[in-house]
């Protein structure tokens, strides 16, 4: 059988890569996302001590190194048995919505909208911020700004903006002072007059994409996201809700301590990624999608009242279940503003100025769940110590992990759309490259920073020759 | 005046130190009147350009892509600066280096799975015996420690170097 292979390689920092393999009769026969890059956290801590584990896992991601702060420092309680103060928790989901608010303001500022905004086909060399900055400073202006609001909501509660010390096993290690809640407080109404006119102004633009909206990247997927007990959506607590492709729950409120009933794991042979499926159904059929466009299709609302209007109207522009994997960008912006109104929540409850803010005990339980949404999607912290504390097994299963499967068929339902086997289109890497940045994978928790996803592509005949090539612009 | 060529390099890290260069906030904008950057995550370009001024590169050696990639980028760059301290000491991604690679690796990919226990080996790059800090491979000009190096210090970095001063950074940056 006559075999083609087409490699597609990351010209950035090599981390990620996409290979699209052929038929004889020049069908696309499969493609693959490889990522480049393994650290092995789950191996190098056996052996320290539980409560080092925050500080050490903050470091696979830069990008949302709170999330990964906080799943292990739940998985630690666990371990502790302790139930943490109230203010302490209320203090967590703050930090929590102030990353959310900057994680999602770098997605779809820094790193969409010199796509979004100058197009797809627009000189390379001017399309990053700086070059929306030239030709949009506005709304530039504003993408940095609300970044750097979440940003400083981190730093104002624990020091550092990028891998803070401050969330402990057991809670918090200092309180929140009252001139830091009123500053941020004081920041609030700006910023959500940012998200706003974002939002209105994306989806006015919304019918320029229709095309990719209709083509790209809709392929039918289970849907997954933390819910409340009244399945409103839940950045720091809850449980698990699964629905199927036509919107039926399948599975809810599935506890940490439960995720490996529904959550399996397999290795790809061209991957550092694994992939997650969805148990009861299996691997590779099991796929499910994490995720702002994840969360908002499994949840019954937002729960504040801006963003609530803006979900309502959400699903009723698109359906009840939306498919296109286009629309994790709205739905981003949606959760940006209930990241600043639940902020806004948290800083009036009184009990935010508590002083008792940590738990103290040793180990009291050898095996530990922490399990948060982080802005890419679920994110899973799972430990064993030993009676002295130490870690004798790891497991993290990251956000970006839960999309592989997905990634991977949207990948192919753009491959198949735009390969002839001999020849290959250009709009195929733009739409390879904007499929990959929608679902704004963090490979660095693999791979990924803030940067576009240029894309080298070589068609290759059976004996390697070169048939025909192309770079993404 | 003709503008600096300034590069940014991610080998093995976090993305922390690049998330710190864009916590210079509107900062940003004054050192693209200065220069250009013409690679990274940062930035849309394809090849790294043959006579970059100032690289800053994040993380440690730990692949034979990063091994390459770093060899390659020192023959481009006139001054190439390790920020942050993976790049400076190996930092978090070392902390494997106790661990012969099969065995890490078969940790994650056949222990570690309920489904097809196998480790990858297409289209993914070996992994070196250990992760290395930048000038255990090549030549560094300047190293910024930090994790991340605060936002403030690489400013103050960019706009020595690009003044063509050497940057004097005791009390600036200090490990961790």
């Amino acid at each position: 059988m006559r075999k083609i292979m087409i490699d597609a390689v990351t010209r950035i920092e090599g981390h990620a890569k996409i290979s699209i393999q052929l038929d004889d009769s020049g069908q696309v026969a499969s493609t693959q996302l490889h990522i480049t890059q393994v650290r092995g956290f789950e191996k190098f801590t056996e052996g320290r001590p539980y409560y080092e584990m925050p500080s050490i896992t903050a470091r696979i991601c830069g990008i949302c190194p709170v999330s990964h702060l906080l799943a292990s420092s739940k998985a630690c309680d666990a371990i502790m048995s302790v139930s943490i103060p109230e203010t302490a928790a209320l203090l967590r989901e703050l930090l929590h919505c102030g990353q959310f608010v900057q994680s999602h303001a770098l997605s779809f500022f820094h790193l969409s909208a010199p796509d979004l905004l100058l197009g797809m086909d627009s000189d390379p060399a001017r399309r990053n911020v700086l070059g929306v900055l030239e030709k949009y400073p506005d709304i530039a202006r504003d993408g940095i700004a609300l970044r750097k609001f979440g940003q400083e909501v981190i730093s104002g509660l624990a020091k550092e903006r990028i891998h803070p010390s401050w969330t402990v096993p057991g809670g918090v290690n200092a309180p929140l002072q009252p001139a830091v809640r009123d500053k941020i407080l004081a920041g609030l109404p700006e910023a959500k007059a940012i998200v706003r006119r974002t939002l209105k102004f994306f989806k006015g633009v919304l019918d320029q994409f229709k095309e990719e909206i209709e083509n790209f990247g809709n392929a039918p997927s289970m849907y997954a996201g933390l819910v409340d007990a009244a399945g409103k959506l839940q950045l720091y607590d809850g449980g698990i809700r699964f629905k199927d492709a036509e919107g039926k729950i399948v599975a809810d409120h599935v506890a940490a301590r439960d995720y490996h009933n529904f959550i399996g794991e397999a290795s790809l042979t061209n991957s550092y990624l694994k992939a997650p499926y969805y148990r009861p159904i299996g691997f590779p059929d099991g796929v499910y999608r994490v995720g702002p466009l994840g969360r908002l299709n499994v949840v019954k609302s937002c729960g504040t009242p801006l963003a609530d209007a803006e979900f309502a109207e959400f699903h009723q522009r698109l359906g009840k279940i939306v498919p296109s994997s286009f629309h994790f960008h709205y739905a981003r912006l949606i959760e940006a503003l209930y990241g600043l109104e639940r902020m806004e929540a948290l800083l009036h409850d009184p009990a935010i100025l508590g002083k008792q803010i940590r738990a103290h005990a040793g180990v009291n339980c050898l095996e530990g769940v922490g399990m948060i949404e982080a802005p890419r999607g679920i994110l899973i912290h799972h430990y064993k110590v030993n009676e002295e504390g130490a870690i004798t097994w790891a497991n993290l299963i990251v956000a970006t992990g839960h999309n592989n499967l997905a990634i991977n068929r949207s990948i192919d339902q753009v491959a198949r759309h735009f390969i002839d086997g001999k020849h290959l289109q250009e709009g195929m890497l733009n739409r390879v490259s904007a499929i990959v940045r929608a679902y704004d994978p963090c490979f660095s928790c693999s791979t990924h920073a803030s940067g576009q996803v240029p894309l080298h592509i070589r068609l290759l005949g059976p004996e390697g020759s070169l048939l025909d090539e192309l770079r993404s612009q | 005046m003709k503008k600096a060529k300034v590069a940014t390099l991610w080998l093995d890290g976090c993305s922390g130190c690049h998330m710190s260069i864009l916590d210079l906030d509107e900062g940003i904008a004054s050192v693209a009147d200065k220069a250009d950057i013409v690679y990274g995550p940062l930035v849309d370009a394809q090849e790294f350009p043959e006579d970059v001024d100032v690289t800053l590169v994040e993380g440690a050696v730990s692949s034979q892509d990063d091994y390459e990639k770093i060899k390659h980028v020192r023959e481009c760059t006139r001054l190439l600066v390790a920020l942050g301290d993976c790049a400076v000491t190996g930092n978090v991604p070392a902390m494997r280096n106790s661990i012969p690679v099969k065995k890490l690796l078969e940790r994650i990919y056949v222990q570690g799975v309920d489904e097809r226990p196998r480790i990858p080996t297409d289209g993914v790059p070996p992994l070196l015996k250990r992760a290395v800090p930048l000038h255990e491979v090549v030549k560094v000009d300047l190293f910024v420690p930090g994790c991340p190096p605060p936002a403030a210090a690489i400013g103050y970095v960019l706009r020595e170097l690009l003044d063509g001063r050497v940057p004097d950074l005791s009390a600036k940056v200090k490990f961790g």
